[in-house]
């Protein structure tokens, strides 16, 4: 294994620790599709293209864009626009 | 012969009131059983109070982190079992992992007669370069027309769960939850105009180059689907219904499966029959070869594409 490929694996180590204890959901839907971007590298180096392919279009971009809008309808994403608006009307206050 | 019954005497028999019953013309409850309207329950205020009161006392007592001590030593234990649990599942399956044979040892179940035979004998059988390509789409063709299937009825479901009618979906449209979003952004307009066709070129090529090169159906499919996604999240559903509304999806869904099932079950009956079919393998390396393997390809791309698509558009809209 070369260093590249070392360097590649701690990444995705920390990734895939850091999207549990990510506390904001946003977040971690944007570390999940790092996670997958760098395994789609990892299966280059591991000679399977094919992989590499599918891995960068559905894990990296169809299914965190179903996350996205699964967050928009359970209004997870609005979630820190209200506590802003919050803040304001306190400082107003 | 059987004989017509007058009108009365047929009110009369069995038959009669089981189809008025089924066809819902009238309610055998109705004037047979008394029915009131429910009364509305009313509580008194102080009750409310009370109630209030009561629910303050126990949430009080309950959740006193300080002084619960049963609580406090509850919470501690169950951080104490997690990390436990955590260690003990690791340890496990590293323990398990210890057990697997080495990798690249010729003894290993891998190394067997189907293996051999695919690698050796892919080229000649099966006219594709790409052996993974060749495998998936003529070895184990009925694998992945099982997995087109779960492809369809997944969707299906989804439409099932999520679809709304023409009308709930124009009055949905004007209370919007996109209606808050930037409807014409500068910037993703900008990216998609550009990206756009250089990725559904891409999907096509993947596609096309099934039998040559890395890729296939699945893959060509999912990239032309993720196109179709950054389209319609940057122009809108309107200038996305242009091409590809509700009936050109349902056609080419319907036909990519029809077309692979068709072209799959000529090819099972004769090769398990041992007759010779009539598909020509052609030279390997040009396009057009491989026998089964393009249209095949063509099927299973244009069917994950729409499945795709089908999914942002049911999840974000509920509709297509």
């Amino acid at each position: 294994m070369t260093l590249f490929q070392c360097i590649l694996m701690g990444f995705l180590i920390v990734c895939a620790i850091s999207v549990s204890f990510s506390k904001n959901l946003l977040n971690s839907v944007l570390i999940y599709m790092s996670y997958s971007l760098v395994m789609s590298i990892i299966w280059v180096c591991l000679q399977s293209p094919d992989l590499a392919i599918t891995e960068a279009a559905v894990g990296a971009g169809v299914t965190s864009i179903l996350f996205f809008s699964t967050l928009k309808k359970i209004k997870a994403i609005q979630i820190e626009k209200d506590k802003n608006g919050q803040k304001e009307a306190e400082k107003d206050e | 012969m059987s004989k017509l019954k007058p009108q009365e005497e047929y009110e009369k028999t069995k038959a009669f009131r089981f189809f008025r019953w089924l066809s819902g013309s009238k309610d055998p409850y109705v004037g047979e059983v008394e029915m009131q309207p429910q009364k509305e329950t009313e509580v008194p205020e102080t009750t409310i109070l009370e109630r209030m009161f009561e629910h303050r006392m126990v949430r009080n007592k309950v959740y006193d982190v300080k002084n619960n001590k049963k609580l406090t030593f509850f919470h501690k234990l169950y951080v104490a079992a997690a990390i436990f649990f955590c260690i003990a599942l690791t340890a496990l399956l590293l323990e398990t992992v210890s057990y697997l044979p080495r990798t690249g040892n010729a003894g290993n179940p891998d190394n067997n007669v189907v293996s051999k035979r695919y690698i050796e004998h892919g080229l000649q059988e099966t006219g594709a370069l790409n052996i993974v390509t060749g495998m998936i789409l003529t070895y184990r063709a009925f694998d992945t027309f099982g997995e087109t299937n779960v492809l369809f009825i997944a969707t299906c479901c989804v439409m099932i769960l999520l679809m709304l009618d023409e009308a709930i979906l124009k009055e949905k449209e004007e209370k919007d939850d996109r209606r808050f979003e930037p409807r014409d952004d500068a910037i993703l307009q900008g990216t998609a105009f550009v990206l756009c066709p250089f990725i559904f070129i891409f999907g096509i090529y993947v596609i096309l180059n099934g039998q040559l090169s890395p890729g296939g159906g699945f893959s060509g499919g999912a990239i032309l689907g993720a196109g179709l996604i950054l389209y319609t999240s940057a122009f809108g559903f309107k200038k996305t219904q242009r091409f590809f509304n509700e009936l050109v999806y349902k056609i080419a869904k319907i036909t990519a499966l029809c077309m692979y099932g068709i072209i799959g079950s000529y090819f099972y009956i004769t090769g398990a029959n041992g007759i010779e079919n009539h598909i020509p393998l052609g030279i390997p390396g040009h396009i057009l070869s491989g026998g089964i393997i393009l249209p095949i390809d063509i099927c299973v791309g244009i069917e994950v594409a729409c499945t795709m698509y089908a999914f942002y558009a049911l999840f974000r809209r509920g509709g297509l």
